[in-house]
């Protein structure tokens, strides 16, 4: 099965990348775009039902609890 | 008396670090390469500034796995002298050894210029020979040092008087203007609460001697020199 790991920074957590990002979209018009945050994929593939490594690997490796948030999406193929 | 200097894949201050060591100070000092399981015989450990396994991921956070870093930790919680250094500050973060995170500059650009850091307090091993309120002139080099930590960390670390190092303009004012990359109150150090441990990230090692622009760096190794004479 395959895991995306979804790792974000908190909302209390300022987004340099993401404010430079949104602040762009004024030139090109997209002013529907209240707001942009930047954040990290990881595509994972992993042995069928064995999700505890992959909750492992978010919670100890892919995030820093100080300053990020993670979610995962599995699905089966 | 012994200085370690950690070595990473991706360390690139290690050989500054070690000269001011041995050639400024005139103390011995050894490199320790991360794949080393012990830092018995050391009396002060120096993690040096670098790009630590790329900095992929996160800066930091795959050179925390290294086995060096256990025997590093164990070595702070009994009372060691720990000093990282930009790189060096960001692994021991996120070692979870000092408190905090170091975010992408405000500026979003990688920032290699002098500035002038406060000291905040002088009750530790490595500002024991300055006064408080003292000026320094110690370079920075780095594209994530933007110090933040949650509000309840802040205070904490505002109240027991762990912020070392604040950036300041030329007349010790840490004002906006004087923060270069977005530090939460101008931080530019801190001590863990036992304060033994410290992380910067201005260079002190590339600000040891006249020759280089600023000497102001070398009072950081010989106030951990003085400490650690002190200690024996």
């Amino acid at each position: 099965m395959k895991a995306t790991v979804i790792v974000t920074l908190k909302p209390t957590v300022l987004d340099p990348q993401g404010i430079t990002i949104h602040r762009s979209l004024g030139s090109l018009g997209m002013t529907d775009i209240t707001d942009v945050r930047q954040g990290k994929i990881f595509n994972i593939e992993l042995k069928d039902g064995r999700r505890e490594q992959v909750e492992r690997l978010a919670k100890e490796v892919l995030t820093n609890p100080v300053i990020e948030e993670y979610r995962i999406i599995w699905e089966q193929v | 008396m012994k200085f370690g200097v950690v070595i990473f894949p991706g360390s690139n201050c290690e050989q500054d670090c070690y000269y001011v060591v041995q050639s400024v100070l005139g103390q011995p000092v050894e490199y320790i390469w991360h794949e080393e399981t012990s830092v018995k015989g050391f009396d002060a450990i120096i993690l040096p500034g670098g790009f630590a396994y790329g900095d992929y991921l996160r800066t930091g956070a795959l050179a925390k796995f290294s086995p060096v870093m256990n025997a590093v930790a164990d070595f702070a919680k009994e009372g060691g002298v720990v000093f990282g250094i930009c790189n060096g500050f960001q692994i021991l973060t996120e070692a979870g050894l000092l408190p905090g995170a170091l975010l992408r500059n405000s500026g979003l650009k990688y920032l290699c210029k002098f500035e002038y850091l406060r000291t905040e307090t002088v009750d530790t091993p490595f500002t024991n020979l300055m006064t408080k309120g003292q000026l320094l002139r110690i370079p920075i080099g780095h594209g994530d040092g933007n110090f933040f930590a949650d509000a309840g960390t802040l205070e904490r670390l505002e109240g027991n008087g762990q912020v070392v190092f604040r950036y300041a303009d030329s007349q010790g004012r840490t004002t906006r203007e004087a923060n270069p990359n977005g530090s939460l109150n101008n931080i530019a150090g801190i001590v863990n609460e036992g304060r033994n441990v410290l992380g910067m990230m201005p260079h002190p090692d590339r600000s040891s001697e006249e020759i280089l622009g600023s000497a102001d760096g070398k009072l950081i190794f010989e106030s951990m020199v003085n400490a650690l004479v002190e200690r024996r």
